[in-house]
């Protein structure tokens, strides 16, 4: 439970916890919870990067160094696998992509509670330490993503390249099918971005959710000794839940940085 | 469920991130691998060299060898072929010494047989005058009779 005002009933418990901490009003409204958190995860998971990268050596590596380079190799690979041509900027792309995500998800590990009494003795009311539970930042990352799309697009096929195929794949070039083939790449260039954030959102949301409702049940053992049981059995739950879970956001974390890489390959290839 | 400005933050923050990463971080740890890569495959290299060249040393040695070995057998040979012409030499020349010997000895015994044939003759000679001088019962005239002594001298 949140220090300060303790909510009464679940359905407050879980507003609580699914309200960001917010600065403005209507579109100008900014998220601080989610900024700062983002930057925190970021500076960590890069920061670690870049620190270990300054020191690293063409020698005998040591362990930490090993570490880094097995992840950088095998974001290399992953992204060798789907993108055959210069990987100079999208190798690191993915590895930001991934070394992030993963990082923001990590923060849903964190106990719920614990993060909001930690936060609520600061004086923070609301805080949601999962940046990637917050659309903005999925959405942000997605459509960073489809403007690299269409910039490579426009790179690798020209201004006059892209539009012709914007009206003439798939189904060929034939003024009749201009109108339904320029509707199907809408649809595919929007779905694009709109399914990779969701996903991202929809699996962080639901795992964060899973939480809230665990520490609901946990709450109940200061109630009764059958509501000790329950209390138990939620946090055996919550602990399985949260194993569970470092396999969710590590392939979450993949699954965004895989098809990040393959929307941007797909955008060098010539139809 | 609300889209907001946050959004514009978020993907400031992101390409913040990419730049960061593409510009410093991935570069940083790939040049240290490809520097490794390259140093193993210096290091391999050298390594070869140093093989090959061992071996060529060792066949350069053993080639050294082979030729002392065989020159030590030459020389032995040549050695072993002196010993016998010299010894043939020294057998030659002992010969011949021993020849030269023989036939010095033979030729003065010659000589001395000659000169004892000589002075028996002489005696003789002297022996058949004073024979004579005997059966005749008078002095020969050794004078006067030299010619024939000598005559019977030289039948001798």
């Amino acid at each position: 439970m949140a220090a300060g005002q303790a909510p009464q009933n679940a359905g407050e418990y879980i507003a609580h916890h699914l309200t960001n901490l917010r600065v403005g009003e209507g579109f100008w409204t900014f998220h601080i919870d989610t900024i700062l958190m983002g930057w925190l995860t970021g500076l960590l998971g890069l920061g670690a990067f870049y620190l270990i990268a300054r020191g690293a050596t063409s020698g005998v590596p040591g362990r930490v160094q090993g570490f880094i380079e097995l992840l950088v190799e095998f974001v290399d690979d992953t992204v060798k696998g789907v993108f055959p041509g210069d990987r100079k900027f999208l190798a690191p792309l993915a590895l930001t992509i991934f070394v992030w995500v993963f990082m923001m998800n990590l923060m849903d590990l964190l106990p719920i509670d614990w993060v909001a009494t930690l936060t609520g003795a600061t004086g923070l009311h609301y805080w949601k330490a999962v940046p990637t539970t917050d659309l903005n930042t999925t959405f942000a990352m997605s459509l960073t993503i489809f403007l690299l799309t269409i910039f490579f697009s426009f790179k690798a096929k020209g201004a006059g390249g892209f539009t012709h195929e914007l009206f003439t794949a798939p189904f060929g070039n034939n003024p009749l099918l201009w109108i339904p083939n320029l509707a199907l790449n809408i649809i595919e260039h929007v779905a694009k971005p709109v399914s990779l954030a969701m996903r991202l959102f929809g699996n962080m949301y639901a795992g964060e959710l899973i939480f809230m409702l665990l520490g609901i049940m946990g709450t109940l053992a200061a109630l009764s000794f059958g509501g000790l049981l329950a209390g138990a059995a939620a946090g055996v739950l919550y602990w399985a839940w949260a194993v569970f879970h470092i396999l969710i956001i590590l392939l979450q974390a993949f699954i965004f940085m895989v098809l990040s890489c393959v929307y941007i390959a797909m955008a060098h290839e010539h139809h | 469920m609300n889209i907001n400005a946050t959004l514009f933050v978020q993907a400031l923050s992101f390409a913040a991130l990419i730049w960061f990463t593409v510009r410093f971080v991935w570069p940083m740890i790939t040049d240290a691998m490809d520097e490794r890569t390259k140093r193993i495959a210096d290091g391999l290299a050298a390594a070869e060299a140093g093989k090959q060249s061992l071996e060529r040393s060792a066949r350069q040695v053993d080639e050294a060898i082979a030729q002392a070995r065989s020159r030590a057998a030459e020389i032995v040979a040549q050695a072993e072929k002196r010993a016998g012409q010299m010894i043939e030499e020294a057998k030659t020349s002992a010969k011949t010494e021993g020849e030269r010997l023989v036939a010095g000895a033979r030729a003065e015994i010659e000589q001395e047989a000659a000169r004892a044939r000589e002075a028996l003759r002489s005696q003789v000679a002297a022996l058949a005058v004073a024979g004579a001088e005997q059966i005749l019962k008078r002095e020969v005239d050794a004078k006067a009779h030299a010619d024939l002594i000598a005559a019977v001298q030289k039948q001798l």
